[in-house]
């Protein structure tokens, strides 16, 4: 974790998120050691470190699939019946929003507005975004991903 | 400056900078409030505090908005009422109905607050998130369900404890006042001070209660049951039942734990007494053994707990004497009931405290047998009282039946913050000079401050001393003597602001005229008391003959000491 700490040798309260989220950049996902070593390298209460965690999104606490959807769910995509989309990819996953598939090989998760409202509905896994998709192209994607082995 | 406002068609004046609600106060006009803490930055979370300001589309919190001139506020006007009946039927919709059964029936603001604004039907119905109640804490039970997220235990548990133990957790919907990874308070950076508990306006926070355990205790006729109780007890009990100081109040509580079937009560500044003798004979090596760190004292099991486990680095520091509530369990198990012929396991203690750290400190003590066996708090004895339907105004006063009740002042001072103190320097004073301090009195160590620091004069050569109370003062003194810049010999914490007088145990809604009156009883005592000192409490030279041997010999140290190791709270 040293290397971490050593980017914020002043430790500021305000070092808080970045470093939180430089740690999760490497390991994926914040655990139970890694909030409380935050919290005494910055001197915050381990409890506050998790509030915040907690408090943002971006923030994990369960690793993540090698393939992590994100699904939007701002007003654009929203209107667009991005939830329909959701629960398609819920059902040809067979895991529900939030979880990792057991071969932890997939991610889902509904996430707000990504940005690209004109394109909605917007979905992303891992780097590359998928728009315009109609419900059907879903099954095409997700098969190609299911039998991509590396 | 002054500013010109008008509060309900009324002119008065109010400062410039100062917010509506101390404005309405001044002046008597009063508004609820549930998330507001005085002396404490606004917190604005619940808006129960709306007023109407003319001229403005929106109400606005009194609390979190400052006054201006010819402001025209209404505070009770139909439109206010509305949106605070609202407020609390919004409240209402994930909040249980089980006020019949729930602890703080009575003395709830939740249910206050629905009373007050006539609240007569349920109007809203949310789910409820199932909530699992944390009783892993010997101290203090939590029952997320009864939230009502106003705040203001986390906000007592970082800005006066600095611990920060408990803390909103999630976002939005989903907030929760809550623990890190959402283990139990047993296993995180708690210190079992109980000021959330007292901050807490519903039952969402209250202390493990230990009443059906002593009332068994108390039921089963094999058990040779004891009561021991804190020197802020009689205050605490004069102002519950509404007592006039001027009664004998210590005979009184005698009569009412016969009543309740106690077989015999005693004061615990008795074993403050003890913690002083042996606290002075281990100051003149603490200041060898830790050159330029100071002798923190160790009375207060809340402070204790957070040095060993928040910085072990400074545990060393601290007093290795046990506290007064382990010393006299020990003196009455090993010594006062055996010496009665009473087999040491039929002997079951109960403690009486101002405080809910103590039930964590009877319940970690290693040795065997457990020197205490339950502790309850004065809110618990209340409600036993009253359980018992025992009518103290009619009782007589009972006189003592032990010849273990005598204790100097010094020992019953250990109830408020500097008086634990005052008390050890007298006897460092005599010990190392031949001679009392004098006067007995430290001024500089009294009073409703957090930091009170003092000089001694000790043979010519002066002690430094200081006196914290409130955790999170005690933290910044950490810091400072962290950092090398003090000159402290002695540091007494006490981790509840002004001491034990406002421990957590105490009764909830105290304010600072019940302050002030308790710590008058104690300052009072003091005065009164014709033996000040602890060293010249003539119950210590006879058990010094039987029982015990010079402060801080091998023998006393085995008995009457500990040491400080981590436990698992981080």
């Amino acid at each position: 974790m040293d290397h971490f700490f050593e980017k914020y040798p002043l430790k500021k309260p305000g070092d808080l998120i970045p470093l939180l989220q430089d740690i999760q950049a490497e390991t994926g996902y914040l655990t139970d050691e890694i909030i409380g070593k935050v919290s005494e390298h910055l001197h915050i209460p381990a409890n506050r470190v998790y509030g915040v965690a907690t408090f943002y999104d971006q923030f994990r606490f369960k690793p993540r699939g090698r393939y992590h959807i994100r699904v939007c769910r701002g007003t654009s995509c929203y209107l667009c019946s991005s939830s329909s989309y959701l629960k398609e990819i819920e059902k040809l996953l067979k895991i529900q929003c939030g979880t990792v598939s057991r071969d932890k090989k997939f991610s889902l998760e509904a996430v707000s507005c990504m940005g690209g409202c004109s394109q909605s509905p917007v979905i992303r896994i891992n780097t590359t975004y998928y728009h315009h998709l109609s419900i059907a192209d879903l099954s095409g994607i997700i098969r190609s991903l299911k039998e991509k082995t590396e | 400056m002054l500013l010109t406002i008008e509060i309900n068609g009324r002119q008065t004046t109010a400062k410039r900078g100062e917010t509506i609600l101390t404005a309405l106060n001044r002046t008597g006009v009063k508004v609820p409030t549930l998330c507001h803490l005085s002396n404490f930055s606004p917190g604005g979370a619940c808006r129960m505090c709306v007023v109407e300001v003319e001229g403005l589309s929106h109400l606005v919190p009194a609390c979190s908005y400052q006054v201006e001139e010819w402001m025209k506020i209404f505070t009770h006007s139909p439109r206010v009422l509305k949106a605070r009946k609202t407020l609390v039927e919004l409240l209402l919709a994930n909040h249980p109905d089980d006020c019949l059964y729930c602890d703080r029936s009575g003395t709830c603001e939740l249910q206050g607050l629905s009373e007050e604004l006539q609240v007569r039907e349920r109007k809203y119905l949310s789910k409820r998130t199932p909530v699992q109640i944390d009783k892993a804490c010997p101290s203090i039970q939590r029952d997320p369900a009864k939230c009502v997220l106003c705040g203001r235990c986390s906000r007592i548990c970082s800005e006066v404890m600095g611990v920060a133990a408990i803390d909103a957790v999630g976002r939005g919907f989903h907030t929760r006042i809550g623990t890190s990874y959402n283990k139990g308070l047993n296993v995180n950076a708690c210190v079992r001070c109980g000021q959330c508990v007292m901050g807490c306006p519903t039952a969402a926070l209250t202390e493990r209660s230990s009443i059906s355990q002593v009332m068994e205790a108390l039921d089963n006729k094999e058990l040779h049951t004891v009561v021991q109780f804190s020197p802020t007890l009689p205050a605490a009990i004069a102002e519950e039942f509404g007592l006039k100081s001027n009664k004998d109040i210590l005979s009184l509580l005698r009569s009412v734990f016969k009543k309740m079937g106690f077989r015999q009560s005693f004061d615990i500044s008795l074993a403050a007494d003890i913690n002083i003798m042996e606290e002075a004979a281990l100051f003149p090596e603490s200041g060898s053994a830790n050159p330029g760190l100071p002798l923190f004292t160790s009375c207060c099991p809340a402070w204790v707990r957070y040095v060993k486990n928040l910085r072990p680095e400074f545990a060393h520091c601290l007093s290795t004497v046990k506290s007064p509530q382990q010393i006299m369990g020990t003196l009455i198990k090993k010594y006062i009931t055996s010496n009665a012929g009473i087999k040491t396991e039929n002997v079951f203690v109960v403690s009486v405290m101002p405080c809910t750290a103590k039930k964590a400190e009877a319940e970690d003590d290693g040795s065997t047998p457990k020197p205490v066996n339950a502790v309850i708090t004065t809110r618990e004895l209340v409600k036993m009282i009253r359980l018992l339907g025992i009518d103290i105004s009619s009782l007589e006063p009972e006189p003592s039946d032990t010849s273990y009740a005598m204790s100097s002042s010094s020992g019953r001072l250990f109830g408020v913050s500097g008086g634990h103190l005052e008390g050890l320097m007298r006897s460092i004073h005599f010990m190392s000079s031949g001679q009392e301090l004098s006067p007995a009195k430290i001024t500089d160590l009294r009073g409703l401050k957090s930091r009170k620091e003092a000089r001694v004069r000790i043979n010519k050569q002066q002690v430094n001393i200081v006196a914290v109370s409130g955790l999170a003062n005690a933290i910044a003194l950490l810091d400072e003597i962290a950092r090398g810049n003090n000159s402290f010999q002695i540091v007494e914490v006490m981790a509840c602001e002004n001491g034990c007088i406002n421990g957590g145990g105490q009764k909830i809604g105290s304010d600072e005229k019940n302050m002030k009156a308790r710590m008058k009883a104690l300052y009072d005592a003091d005065e009164e008391e014709i033996v000040k000192q602890a060293h010249k409490n003539p119950v210590l030279t006879e058990l010094a003959n039987k029982f015990l041997s010079k402060p801080n010999s091998p023998g006393n140290r085995e008995i009457l000491h500990t040491i400080h190791t981590q436990t698992d709270g981080k």
